[in-house]
Order: C-alpha cells, then sequence, then structure tokens
C-alpha cells in the first residue's frame, strides 16, 4: 500500500514534469518555426505582414517608448504580438543572452557589462536620450560647473550656498548600483566619481522625480524624456558648465551626458523582432513618437560615441 | 502504519460493492495527501538547496572572502568593487527590532484586551479590524508610509528628507501586529481557566492576576508571537524600500536614511545580470535572509519546547 502510493506520486511528478517541459518546447518551435516563414516570406516581398509573439524587456528608460511603439506596429501587422516589460538594464541583457527575450533593451553597451557574453548580441541603436542632474527649485540654482556637480554628489558640500545656491541642505537622490541611468550620469557627469553613500536610492525614475518634487533642496538625475510641462516650478533641469540640455547641444555634442538606447538581438534580428526594430528605425516613428517622448533619433546624431565612451564626430 | 485507515470497528465497516468503492475512495484521498505533504517538503528541501548553492557561488566561484561580505565596505560597482554588507545586514536587523519593540506591547495589549478586559468587543471589533489589517498589501502600507509619514517627518520634525529608519520600522510594526496579536490572544486563551479560578480565589484583583499568573504562565508563546512578528518583518522588502531610503551608510539617527538586506536585494536585482559578482553577491544576501528564517524558526521550537499550556 504504501509503497504503491510513493510510486504513485513519483509517476504524477514524472507526468507533469514531462507535460510542462513537451509544452514549453512545443511553444518555443512554434514560434521560431514562424519567425522562420515569416522571415523568408519577408525577403519574398516586403510589403508582407509578420505573424508570431515577441517578447520585449529590460531598461526602464527605453521602455515607453517601445510601449509605445507597439500600438503602431501592431497595426501594420496585425498578426504579431509583441510583449514589452521591463526589468532593468542588467536583466535586458541576460534575458536575450539566454533566449527569454527576443529583444534586449538596454541603455549599456552589452560590452561594458561584465558578466554578457557582448559577441553573440547584436546591437541595434534606436534612440539616443539626454540626461540632466534635476533639482528643486528651493537649492535656488539653474547651471553648475561640473567641478561642482561632482563635489555635491560626492558629498564635499552638503549646503547649496557653498555652490552659489540658497542657505539649504542638499539631498541627494540616487539610483541603486547597476542603474543605466546612474552608470551614464556618473560617466559622463561625475568623471567616474561615485556618489555619496548618504543619498537616497529610488529604483525608477518616476520616484526620482516624487522625490525630488517633494523634498526641498534635493537634486537627482533623469532622462530627459522626465522632464515634462507638468514639472515646471517643481524641478529643475540644470545646465552643465553653461551648457543647458537640449537636442541641440547634445545633437553636437556640446552636452556630453547621454546614451544610447539599444535593443539587442541573440544573433541577427528575424522575424516579428526584425520587423519591430525596422518599425522603430523607420522616419515615422523616429520623427514621430521618438521626439515626441523626450528621445532623440540616432540619425540627428552629429557624432558618434562607441562602447568605451570615446566621441568622435560623424 | 499499516492501514491504520481502515482499523475502524466492524459494526460500521462498509460490505460488499460499497466498501470497495469507499476504500478506493479512501485510497485515492490518501495518496492525495502524502503527495501534498511530499511536495510541499520538496519545495523546502529544494528551495534551501537552490539558494545555498547560489549563494555561495560569491564565495566559491569568485572568490570574494567572507571577511569582505561581513564587512561595511559597499562599493559594487567601482573598481576594484567591494562587497560589504554589513550596513544591510544591520539594516534589517535595526527595522526588525524597532518594529517589534513597537509592535509588541500593542499586539500583547491588545490580545489581553480581546481575552481578558471584553471578549465581546475584542471579537466584535478588534478581531474583524486584525482581519482587515492582514488583507492589506504592503504595497500599501509602503505608500500610506510615503505619502503620511516621511512628510510628517520632514516638516515637522525639521529633518532633510523623513527618510529613515524610524518610518521603515513604524510601517513593518503595524504590518506585523495582526501577526503578534492574534499568536498572543490564542496563547492567553490556553492559558486554563483554573488558573484565573484559583487567583480570583487567593483575591487577586483583574491586574494582579494578569500581571502575575496569566502573563508569566502564557510568556512563552508570547515571546513566540513576537518572534512569529520580528521573521515577518526581516522578510519584508518593499514596504520598506518605500520609506527607509535605501542608502548604502549606517544611520546616524531614527531618521536618517538607510538600507536593508531585502531593499538591496530588490533594487539591484534587475540592473545586474546573472552571473556577474554582484548578482551572486545579492544571492548571498539571500542566503543570509534565509539563515536568519531558519534561526528565527528554531528559537520557536526552543520556546514551543518550554511551553507549559
Amino acid at each position: 500500500m504504501k509503497r504503491s502510493g510513493i510510486l504513485l506520486v513519483f509517476a504524477l511528478v514524472f507526468v507533469l514534469s514531462a507535460a510542462c517541459g513537451s509544452s514549453s518546447n512545443g511553444s518555443k518551435s512554434n514560434t521560431s518555426s514562424s519567425n522562420d516563414s515569416t522571415s523568408s516570406s519577408d525577403s519574398s516581398s516586403t510589403s508582407s505582414q509578420v505573424s508570431g509573439k515577441i517578447e520585449v524587456g529590460g531598461s526602464t528608460a527605453l521602455q515607453p517608448l517601445a510601449a509605445a511603439a507597439v500600438d503602431g506596429f501592431t497595426q501594420a501587422n496585425p498578426k504579431a504580438t509583441v510583449d514589452v516589460q521591463g526589468g532593468g538594464s542588467g536583466t535586458g541583457l541576460t534575458q536575450v543572452a539566454s533566449g527569454a527575450f527576443d529583444i534586449g533593451m538596454s541603455d549599456k553597451f552589452a560590452e561594458a557589462q561584465d558578466g554578457i557574453d557582448a559577441s553573440q548580441l547584436v546591437d541595434h541603436k534606436v534612440a539616443v536620450v539626454g540626461m540632466a542632474a534635476a533639482i528643486n527649485p528651493a537649492a535656488g540654482i539653474t547651471n553648475i560647473s561640473k567641478q561642482d556637480l561632482i563635489k555635491v554628489f560626492t558629498g564635499k558640500v552638503t549646503n547649496w550656498k557653498e555652490v552659489g545656491g540658497k542657505d539649504q541642505k542638499i539631498v541627494l537622490v540616487n539610483r541603486p548600483a547597476g542603474s543605466g541611468t546612474l552608470a551614464t550620469f556618473q560617466q559622463f557627469a561625475l568623471d567616474n566619481q561615485t556618489p555619496a553613500t548618504s543619498s537616497l536610492t529610488t529604483d525608477a525614475s518616476n520616484d526620482v522625480k516624487t522625490d525630488i518634487e517633494q523634498n526641498p533642496g534635493a537634486i537627482g538625475y533623469l532622462a530627459l524624456s522626465y522632464f515634462t510641462d507638468a514639472d515646471k516650478g517643481k524641478m529643475t533641469a540644470l545646465s552643465l558648465d553653461g551648457v543647458a540640455p537640449t537636442a541641440a547641444n547634445i545633437e553636437t555634442g556640446k552636452y556630453p551626458v547621454w546614451a544610447y538606447e539599444h535593443m539587442y538581438t541573440k544573433g541577427e534580428a528575424t522575424g516579428v523582432a526584425k520587423a519591430f526594430i525596422d518599425y522603430i528605425d523607420s522616419d515615422e516613428v523616429q520623427k514621430g513618437l521618438v521626439t515626441q517622448q523626450g528621445y532623440l533619433p540616432v540619425s540627428d546624431m552629429k557624432v558618434v560615441r562607441d562602447a568605451d565612451g570615446n566621441v568622435t564626430k560623424k | 502504519m499499516n492501514e491504520k485507515y481502515v482499523d475502524i470497528p466492524a459494526s460500521v465497516r462498509l460490505k460488499g460493492k460499497k466498501k470497495t468503492k469507499a476504500r478506493w475512495a479512501e485510497t485515492v484521498a490518501v495518496i492525495w495527501i502524502r503527495f501534498a505533504a511530499f511536495l510541499m517538503i520538496l519545495a523546502a528541501v529544494a528551495i534551501t538547496l537552490f539558494l545555498v548553492v547560489k549563494g555561495m557561488q560569491a564565495f566559491v566561484k569568485d572568490g570574494v572572502p567572507i571577511t569582505e561580505f561581513f564587512s561595511k565596505n559597499w562599493a559594487p560597482t567601482i573598481a576594484p568593487p567591494t562587497f560589504g554588507t554589513l550596513i544591510f545586514i544591520f539594516g534589517s536587523f535595526s527595522v526588525t527590532f524597532l518594529a517589534a519593540l513597537i509592535a509588541a506591547p500593542i499586539g500583547i495589549g491588545s490580545a489581553l484586551f480581546m481575552t481578558e478586559i471584553s471578549k465581546k468587543y475584542g471579537r466584535k471589533i478588534l478581531q474583524p479590524v486584525l482581519e482587515i489589517l492582514v488583507g492589506i498589501p504592503s504595497v500599501v502600507y509602503g505608500f500610506i508610509g510615503l505619502v503620511v509619514l516621511v512628510p510628517f517627518f520632514r516638516i515637522h520634525l525639521h529633518v532633510p528628507t523623513g527618510f529613515g529608519l524610524l518610518p521603515a520600522a513604524i510601517v513593518v510594526a503595524v504590518m506585523i501586529l495582526p501577526t503578534v496579536t492574534s499568536i498572543s490572544a490564542d496563547a492567553l486563551q490556553a492559558v486554563p481557566e483554573s488558573m484565573r479560578d484559583a487567583a480570583a480565589a487567593l483575591g487577586a484583583t483583574r491586574w494582579q492576576t494578569i500581571w502575575r499568573v496569566i502573563i508569566p504562565a502564557a510568556l512563552p508563546s508570547l515571546l513566540t508571537a513576537i518572534i512569529f512578528g520580528m521573521a515577518r518583518a526581516f522578510g519584508e522588502a518593499l514596504a520598506i524600500q518605500m520609506v527607509v531610503g535605501n542608502s548604502a551608510h549606517f544611520p546616524k539617527n531614527l531618521l536618517d536614511p538607510t538600507g536593508t538586506l531585502t531593499t538591496q536585494i530588490t533594487l539591484s536585482m534587475g540592473e545586474t545580470p546573472s552571473g556577474s559578482v554582484f548578482n551572486h553577491v545579492l544571492w548571498s544576501m539571500g542566503l543570509v535572509l534565509l539563515v536568519m528564517s531558519y534561526i528565527f524558526i528554531i528559537l520557536i521550537r526552543v520556546l514551543s519546547a518550554r511551553r507549559k499550556y
């Protein structure tokens, strides 16, 4: 009796696991076969629609743009489904490398991320995003020199009056170690200095915004896409060494704090993934959604930057 | 052990067709129950093994020294990185103990009210209130803390941000209050009526009975209630993350931002690729949490062994 019971349990576990395994295998082979068929039909006639389902995930800085692009894309390709999720740049890179995401979104170069085999990933730069130090107006400044900014973020000064502002304590709002926004800001605005550990740390850009708007004297950093008209008077984007963080200044390379938004695929993009990236690269999206949402089209950039951060004229 | 479950008196045993059907149903039920128990044990063992393997990677594969892991130097992204988690271990413990300090007197007080002072109102009002508190998701507690507690501290106590240990402890204390209260109430109820009668016969007042008889008698179980609450507080992440400030430094006072193991894990997990040293260290921090929950469970077992009622 007892033995048969245990046997039955094992049989059940075995059947269950076999069922799970086979079903996931089945769905995988389904999608890949549909991808193959669409890519082959793609090459025969460019106007044909793609079908199938892809998973896109990673950088929360790129997530709003990708999510907004899905509407237009699925209107043109009703049989295709694009599932966009966040999770952070690290997740995007890991999951695309392991095959869980068809497209991994990241604001960092895969080469700059340890633990990732960048050689097997193909980079598609879909937009440029500028980042700026954001301050609560109680700080009383609109421009800061890079040296002063570094002093502020490393905790060497603790009151705004020491760098030309009002008599107001400085409150630092930080992003967690590993964040793409932090990496960009640290590299290009803080000359690789690490922000002081006494700062508040918040894991989403919208929370950074709330923290800055609520705390007098707060300073943080945000992608320019997060500065909206509604924030006027509550939050200011700081000019750096007298250069305002505008699209024109970023395109010419005068304002240094910006990053590419990458969409990585494992190997060359195929099927729905290729069609989706092509759609985001199209003039329709680059001139429309990309600029509307506060990003910059890659084609407008007059400078190029490599994975090591070296900037050259196009 | 041998088929005990069919060992029922001959007079009620079923006969013929009915008997085989009933026995078959019983067999299925027993297999199902055994399967459920087996699955439960399997899950616990699997989680422990998985976390131990994952959590040891940082030390075994990446060679992060254990002494460094328990040091206070947290700089995971500068070269060379250091992964000292003492700040977060300290943060987790401070939030947990502060929360227990707030929740224990209130929880045990409410339990005394429910069992000794006013059973009728306790059951009618306190019980539903506790059930409501249990049902509120932790994100809501965190959010209320963020929009009510944090600005309150900032504006009225004139601290720079209002984020810090104290709001985290208050939020978590409210979260664990139902756990502490209901387990304490069960413990107090388990104290036999004869002891209350004996105290009354000796001429003790209600307060003397509570203080000298009931609380000492139920003490191990009351401590169990507090430790259960602490175990919950130690593992809480979301609500704490919203109000603690999440900075990697030792707090100078109760209203200075700091971080805990759980908040650091949830903040960084999405930004670190799996396979990197940083990611492995986060798993090691998860292992510390698991070890702590084992310690809490052992404490509870020890206390229940000492239990008198």
